[in-house]
């Protein structure tokens, strides 16, 4: 089978300072990968380098795309690297501020990923933003309202509606349930989970929150200074952990 | 279907002064088809961790487990997810589930997830609840907020809901009282005579000697104290 993603070597410096160094990894289509580290550990450093956020200084992330299969997203022009970022790709920010447009209505935010991508009848692009909404649990009737009014939770879960209206393949998340109460926090893995694998999706999920990886995640990848220090199934890496520091990370845990 | 040779166990603890502890050395057994075996040994022979070793939570040291032909010990990440998906099954005595999902959907999943349909893999999810005396009442319910027997039960539903070929129970007669572990005793006698290679923990002796057909000592791969 053909990885969805196939990262080779990646490296980001900031100046003397390392921001990642030397992650590989491949994605399959379907997979849900975790990455958890404390903070400083480079972990959303790389999912900034994924995603085109941020240019790595080595490496090469080869993408397997609709119409041309594998590629290096690296390599491509920058026009052709939004239209990815604007249909096969996704992503979601911890802060919905960074990833929704607070002057515009909440249907507006979700309409407007389709109208990027070609949408132009007005009805049309309404039914599936109401759509869209009902499957993230917002009542239908605060389609016009800005997402300044909603709730932390509601302004996460919109923002996950307006990336997955356009039916990617991979989405990037960036701590999608930080900042969010548990009850909140148990509401939106629920609704990732069944997205996930209704829609068939590819998701990389980086948290510093071992509960949600155990949730959501098939595979773990831990990160300390820059480096992937282990890697496995998710399970076997939080119930038998091999690194001195993974080890320390999962006995830290607080047992609830 | 299942051959675990030469298994080989240690944790280290890097965080108390690296200390090796030796669990399991030279561990082999075979479990053919429609057979039961169970694992015996006192508290702490590593009965569990051989357990967990086979479903591929835990790493082992050396040596290898195959199960319908993958070598759990050194297969990718996506393979053993594909192995648990389809050929493997895993009854723990604890449920792990996201929180709110309602208690039908938590045994259908791993149907859903092979790719049934959804009527059918309701049915069956209904069928197992009604035989294991969950009231109907409850299944719209999360089980997170059910008592530990109730749990239990959804537990053993959901690990059989799918006939896996291969099966690990760990204590599925634990914390029942005898109308529920009758029904879970024939559900294992049924998932054996539908040919399932079964590996399991029993401390309920009446229960262990009516499904399993031999007993492996533990102890016996226990290492030696230096």
């Amino acid at each position: 089978m053909t990885p969805l993603l196939d990262v080779q070597d990646l490296t980001k410096t900031y100046g003397g300072r390392i921001g990642c160094t030397d992650v590989s990894f491949r994605l399959y289509p379907g997979e849900v990968l975790g990455i958890v580290g404390e903070s400083g550990s480079g972990k959303s450093t790389l999912l900034n380098c994924l995603a085109g956020h941020l240019a790595p200084d080595a490496g090469r992330v080869i993408f397997d795309t609709r119409a041309e299969g594998p590629r290096d997203v690296l390599r491509m022009s920058e026009p052709e690297r939004r239209m990815l970022g604007r249909t096969d790709w996704a992503f979601v920010h911890q802060n919905p501020r960074d990833g929704l447009r607070m002057r515009v209505s909440a249907g507006g935010n979700v309409g407007e990923r389709l109208m990027a991508v070609g949408a132009r009848h007005y009805g049309d692009i309404r039914d599936q933003a109401l759509d869209w909404l009902d499957r993230v649990e917002i009542a239908e009737d605060r389609i016009d309202d800005r997402p300044a009014s909603f709730s932390g939770g509601m302004q996460q879960r919109l923002q996950i509606a307006r990336n997955l209206v356009t039916g990617p393949r991979l989405v990037f998340m960036d701590e999608p349930t930080g900042g969010l109460d548990v009850s909140v926090q148990a509401r939106l893995l629920d609704l990732i989970r069944g997205l996930v694998r209704r829609m068939g999706l590819s998701a990389i999920v980086v948290t510093h929150d071992l509960a949600v990886v155990r949730l959501l995640a098939d595979r773990l990848m831990v990160m300390k200074d820059g480096c992937v220090i282990e890697t496995g199934l998710t399970d076997q890496v939080l119930d038998d952990p091999q690194a001195r520091y993974t080890q320390l990370l999962v006995s830290s845990v607080l047992q609830v | 279907m299942i051959v675990v040779e030469n298994l080989t166990k240690n944790f280290t603890l890097h965080n108390q002064g690296s200390a090796v502890i030796p669990v399991i050395e030279g561990a082999g057994f075979a479990v053919g088809p429609g057979e039961c075996v169970a694992l015996t040994g006192e508290s702490g022979a590593g009965k569990s961790t051989v357990m967990r070793i086979l479903y591929g939570n835990y790493l082992a040291q050396g040596g290898s487990v195959r199960i319908g032909g993958v070598d759990i010990t050194r297969a990718e990440p996506r393979e053993i997810l594909a192995l648990r998906r389809e050929t493997l099954g895993y009854v723990s005595q604890f449920l792990r589930v996201v929180p709110r999902v309602p208690t039908l959907d938590v045994v259908a999943e791993p149907l859903l997830a092979l790719g049934h349909e959804e009527e059918a893999a309701f049915a069956r999810a209904r069928d197992l609840l009604t035989r294991l005396r969950i009231p109907e009442t409850l299944w719209s319910l999360s089980p997170t907020t059910f008592s530990g027997g109730e749990q239990q039960r959804v537990n053993i539903a959901r690990g059989f809901a799918h006939g896996y070929p291969a099966l690990l129970l760990d204590e599925p007669t634990a914390s029942l009282d005898a109308t529920n572990r009758e029904t879970v005793l024939s559900l294992i006698e049924e998932a054996k005579a539908g040919g399932a290679a079964i590996v399991g923990i029993f401390h309920d002796l009446a229960a262990r000697d009516r499904v399993a057909d031999r007993e492996i000592d533990v102890s016996a791969f226990t290492p030696r104290a230096a």
